[in-house]
C-alpha cells in the first residue's frame, strides 16, 4: 500500500508493523467486520418478521396453524441454535438444487442421493460452477442469514408472545365490549402495545444475536474467525511477513472488538428503555414524572 | 436387530475411546447413526454436569462480591462477569485454546525441572479440561448475574424482621437471604443450566481437537453429515437427544424448584413458574 512496503524483508519495527497491517489480506480480514455488521443488519428485521409471524399463528383459530407456531417458537427450547446453524444452510442447498435438478433436467432419472453421494445435474448446481467467487460468498451469506432468522425468529416470537400476554386483560376485554373483531383487537389494540413490554426481551436478544455472529465461521462464511485463524497462524520466511503464531492476539482483537459492541449496544439500549418508559403507566414511568416507586 | 447389538457394542462408549476404533465410513445404517452420537452425548454430559455443579458455587462468590458494599470486592467480579458476558463463548473457547496452547513454551523457562506442572499445562489444550474451564468462567459469569439479581430482589422485609430478631452478618446471610435467592433464581437459573448444555455443543467446532475422533454427539452428527451427504438424518438425530436432555433437566430443577418453594401456597407457586423466561 506505502511505497515503503515495497520490500518487507528490509524494514523493521514500527513499519513493518504498519505494512504488515495493511496487506490485501488484512483488509479482507477488515471488510470481514463489514460482514459482521450486514449480517446483524439483515438478521435482525428478518429474525422480527419471523417471530411476528409466528406469534400470530400462536394466537390463530386454525388448530394447524397453531400447533406449527408453537412447535417453532419452542423449539429452540430443546435443541441447540448450533445445530441448526449446521443444518438449515446445508439442507436448503440440497432443497433448492433439488426442485432446480426436476425442473432443469426432468429427463435425468437416475436417483439424486447415491449412497454417499448428492449428485444434481450441472445445470441444477447453485451457484452454477461457472459463477464468480463473489456469488458463491453471497449465496453462503444468504443462506447463513435464512439460518439466523429462523433460530432468533424463534427467540423473538417467545418474546412478542410473551409480551402480548402481559398487555392488560381489560383492554382487549374493553375493544370486545366496543364490538371490535378478533382481527381488530390483535392489529389495533394488541400490536400496538405490545412493544412496551417486549423491547427488554428484545434487547436480550439482540445482545444475543451479536454474540451469535462468529459462527458465521461454522457455515462456511470467510468471516473474522476464518480471517483471525487464517492471518495469526505463524508464517515461514517464504511469506512476505513472517511471524510466530500470533492467532492469540487475533482473537484478544475479536475479543475486545465483541466487548465493545455489547457495551456500547447495552448504553443505547438502556437510554431506549428510559425513553419508551416516559408516559407509560409503569413503576418506571412514574418514577420519571417524580412519583416516588 | 441383532446387527444393531454389535453396534452399540462397537460404538455405544466410542467416544470415551472403548470399542472399535475405526468410525464406519460407508454404508453407514440408522443404527450405527442412532448410536454412535448418543456415544457423544457423554461429552455434552459431562461437560454440562461439571460446569453446572461447580460453576455454581463460583457464581454465588461473585454474586455475593457484585453486591458487596467495597469496591476491592466488586470491581473483580464486575470485570469477570462483564468480559465473560460480554463476549461471544465461541471466541473465547479459540482465545483460551491459543492462549493454553502457549503457555507451556512459557511456562518451561519459568519452571525447569517440575514435570507435574508442564504435565498440567499440556491438558490445558486438550478438550476434557481446557473446554471444560472456558465452559464454567462462561456459565459462572451468566448465574452470578441471575443470582445478583436475587439478592436485590429478596424483600426489605424479610431483612428488617431477620434483623428485628437481631440474626446479622453470616447467619443473615444463610438463614435469610441464601434460601430467598435460590427460590428468586431457580427459574432464570433453570434456564441457563439449559443453555449452558446447549453450549457444550460448541466446543469440538472451537481449536480444541477431539482426539482419535472422539467427539461429542453434534461432531458425529456433522461426520455422519459429511460422509452421506444427507443431513436429513444425523440433525434430527441430535435434535430428539438434546430435547430429551432438556426434559431432563427440566424435570430436575423442577423438583429442586418444588422443594425451595415447598413454603408456599399452590398460588404463590403458580407464579414463579410462569415466570419462566427463555433467554440466556
Amino acid at each position: 500500500m506505502f511505497n515503503a512496503c515495497i520490500n518487507p524483508s528490509s524494514i523493521e519495527g514500527f513499519v513493518w508493523l504498519i505494512c504488515y497491517l495493511t496487506t490485501a489480506k488484512h483488509f479482507a480480514f477488515y471488510f470481514s467486520f463489514l460482514v459482521v455488521l450486514l449480517l446483524l443488519i439483515f438478521a435482525a428485521p428478518l429474525s422480527l418478521l419471523f417471530g411476528f409471524i409466528a406469534t400470530a399463528g400462536v394466537r390463530s383459530s386454525v388448530f394447524l396453524i397453531r400447533i406449527i407456531a408453537k412447535g417453532y417458537i419452542n423449539m429452540v427450547r430443546g435443541i441447540p441454535d448450533v445445530v441448526f446453524f449446521l443444518f438449515v444452510p446445508l439442507a436448503l442447498d440440497q432443497l433448492f438444487e433439488f426442485i432446480r435438478h426436476k425442473i432443469i433436467c426432468f429427463d435425468v432419472t437416475e436417483p439424486i442421493w447415491r449412497g454417499t453421494d448428492f449428485v444434481v445435474c450441472k445445470a441444477a448446481k447453485l451457484p452454477l460452477s461457472t459463477a464468480d467467487l463473489w456469488v458463491h460468498q453471497m449465496y453462503s451469506f444468504i443462506l447463513a442469514l435464512i439460518a439466523f432468522a429462523i433460530v432468533f425468529g424463534a427467540f423473538a416470537g417467545n418474546v412478542l408472545s410473551g409480551a402480548m400476554n402481559a398487555v392488560p386483560k381489560a383492554q382487549t376485554d374493553t375493544a370486545t365490549a366496543f364490538g371490535f373483531s378478533k382481527k381488530q383487537t390483535f392489529w389495533r389494540i394488541l400490536v400496538p402495545q405490545m412493544w412496551v413490554y417486549a423491547i427488554p426481551g428484545l434487547s436480550n436478544l439482540w445482545m444475543i444475536l451479536i454474540k451469535a455472529t462468529p459462527l458465521l465461521f461454522l457455515l462456511g462464511v470467510e468471516d473474522v474467525v476464518y480471517w483471525a485463524r487464517e492471518l495469526g497462524g505463524s508464517k515461514t520466511s517464504l511469506y512476505a511477513y513472517p511471524h510466530p503464531d500470533w492467532r492469540v492476539y487475533y482473537f484478544a482483537g475479536l475479543l475486545v472488538f465483541y466487548l465493545l459492541m455489547t457495551w456500547f449496544s447495552g448504553k443505547v439500549l438502556n437510554k431506549l428503555q428510559l425513553k419508551l418508559s416516559h408516559g407509560q403507566s409503569t413503576m418506571a414511568g412514574r418514577e420519571l414524572q417524580g412519583y416516588p416507586g | 436387530m441383532s446387527n444393531c447389538l454389535t453396534t452399540i457394542q462397537d460404538y455405544g462408549l466410542r467416544s470415551v475411546g472403548i470399542g472399535e476404533r475405526i468410525l464406519p465410513k460407508t454404508d453407514i445404517t440408522i443404527c450405527e447413526q442412532v448410536v454412535l452420537i448418543g456415544s457423544g452425548l457423554i461429552w455434552n454430559i459431562y461437560f454440562g454436569t461439571i460446569a453446572v455443579f461447580v460453576g455454581f458455587w463460583f457464581s454465588v462468590m461473585l454474586a455475593i462480591g457484585k453486591n458487596n458494599k467495597f469496591a476491592v470486592f466488586r470491581n473483580p467480579s464486575n470485570v469477570f462477569i462483564f468480559l465473560f458476558r460480554g463476549s461471544p463463548l465461541f471466541i473465547q473457547f479459540f482465545f483460551a485454546y491459543e492462549l493454553f496452547v502457549l503457555l507451556p513454551k512459557i511456562g518451561v523457562t519459568l519452571d525447569l525441572g517440575f514435570v507435574s506442572l508442564s504435565m498440567q499445562s499440556h491438558w490445558l489444550t486438550k478438550a476434557w479440561l481446557g473446554g471444560l474451564i472456558v465452559l464454567f468462567c462462561n456459565t459462572a459469569a451468566y448465574s452470578a448475574e441471575i443470582f445478583y439479581g436475587a439478592i436485590r430482589a429478596v424483600p426489605s422485609t424479610e431483612l428488617e424482621a431477620a434483623e428485628a430478631y437481631g440474626i446479622t452478618g453470616w447467619n443473615k446471610f444463610r438463614r435469610i437471604i441464601w434460601p430467598s435467592m435460590l427460590r428468586l433464581a431457580w427459574p432464570s437459573y433453570t434456564n441457563e443450566a439449559i443453555f449452558l448444555f446447549h453450549a457444550t455443543t460448541l466446543i469440538f467446532f472451537t481449536g480444541f481437537p477431539a482426539w482419535r475422533q472422539s467427539g461429542d454427539a453434534l461432531y458425529y452428527a456433522n461426520y455422519f453429515s459429511d460422509k452421506t451427504f444427507n443431513p436429513f438424518l444425523p440433525y434430527p438425530i441430535v435434535a430428539a437427544y438434546f430435547i430429551f436432555i432438556t426434559l431432563i433437566i427440566i424435570f430436575i430443577f423442577g423438583v429442586a424448584n418444588r422443594h425451595l418453594n415447598r413454603h408456599l401456597n399452590v398460588e404463590q407457586r403458580a407464579q414463579i413458574r410462569l415466570s419462566l423466561n427463555l433467554l440466556r
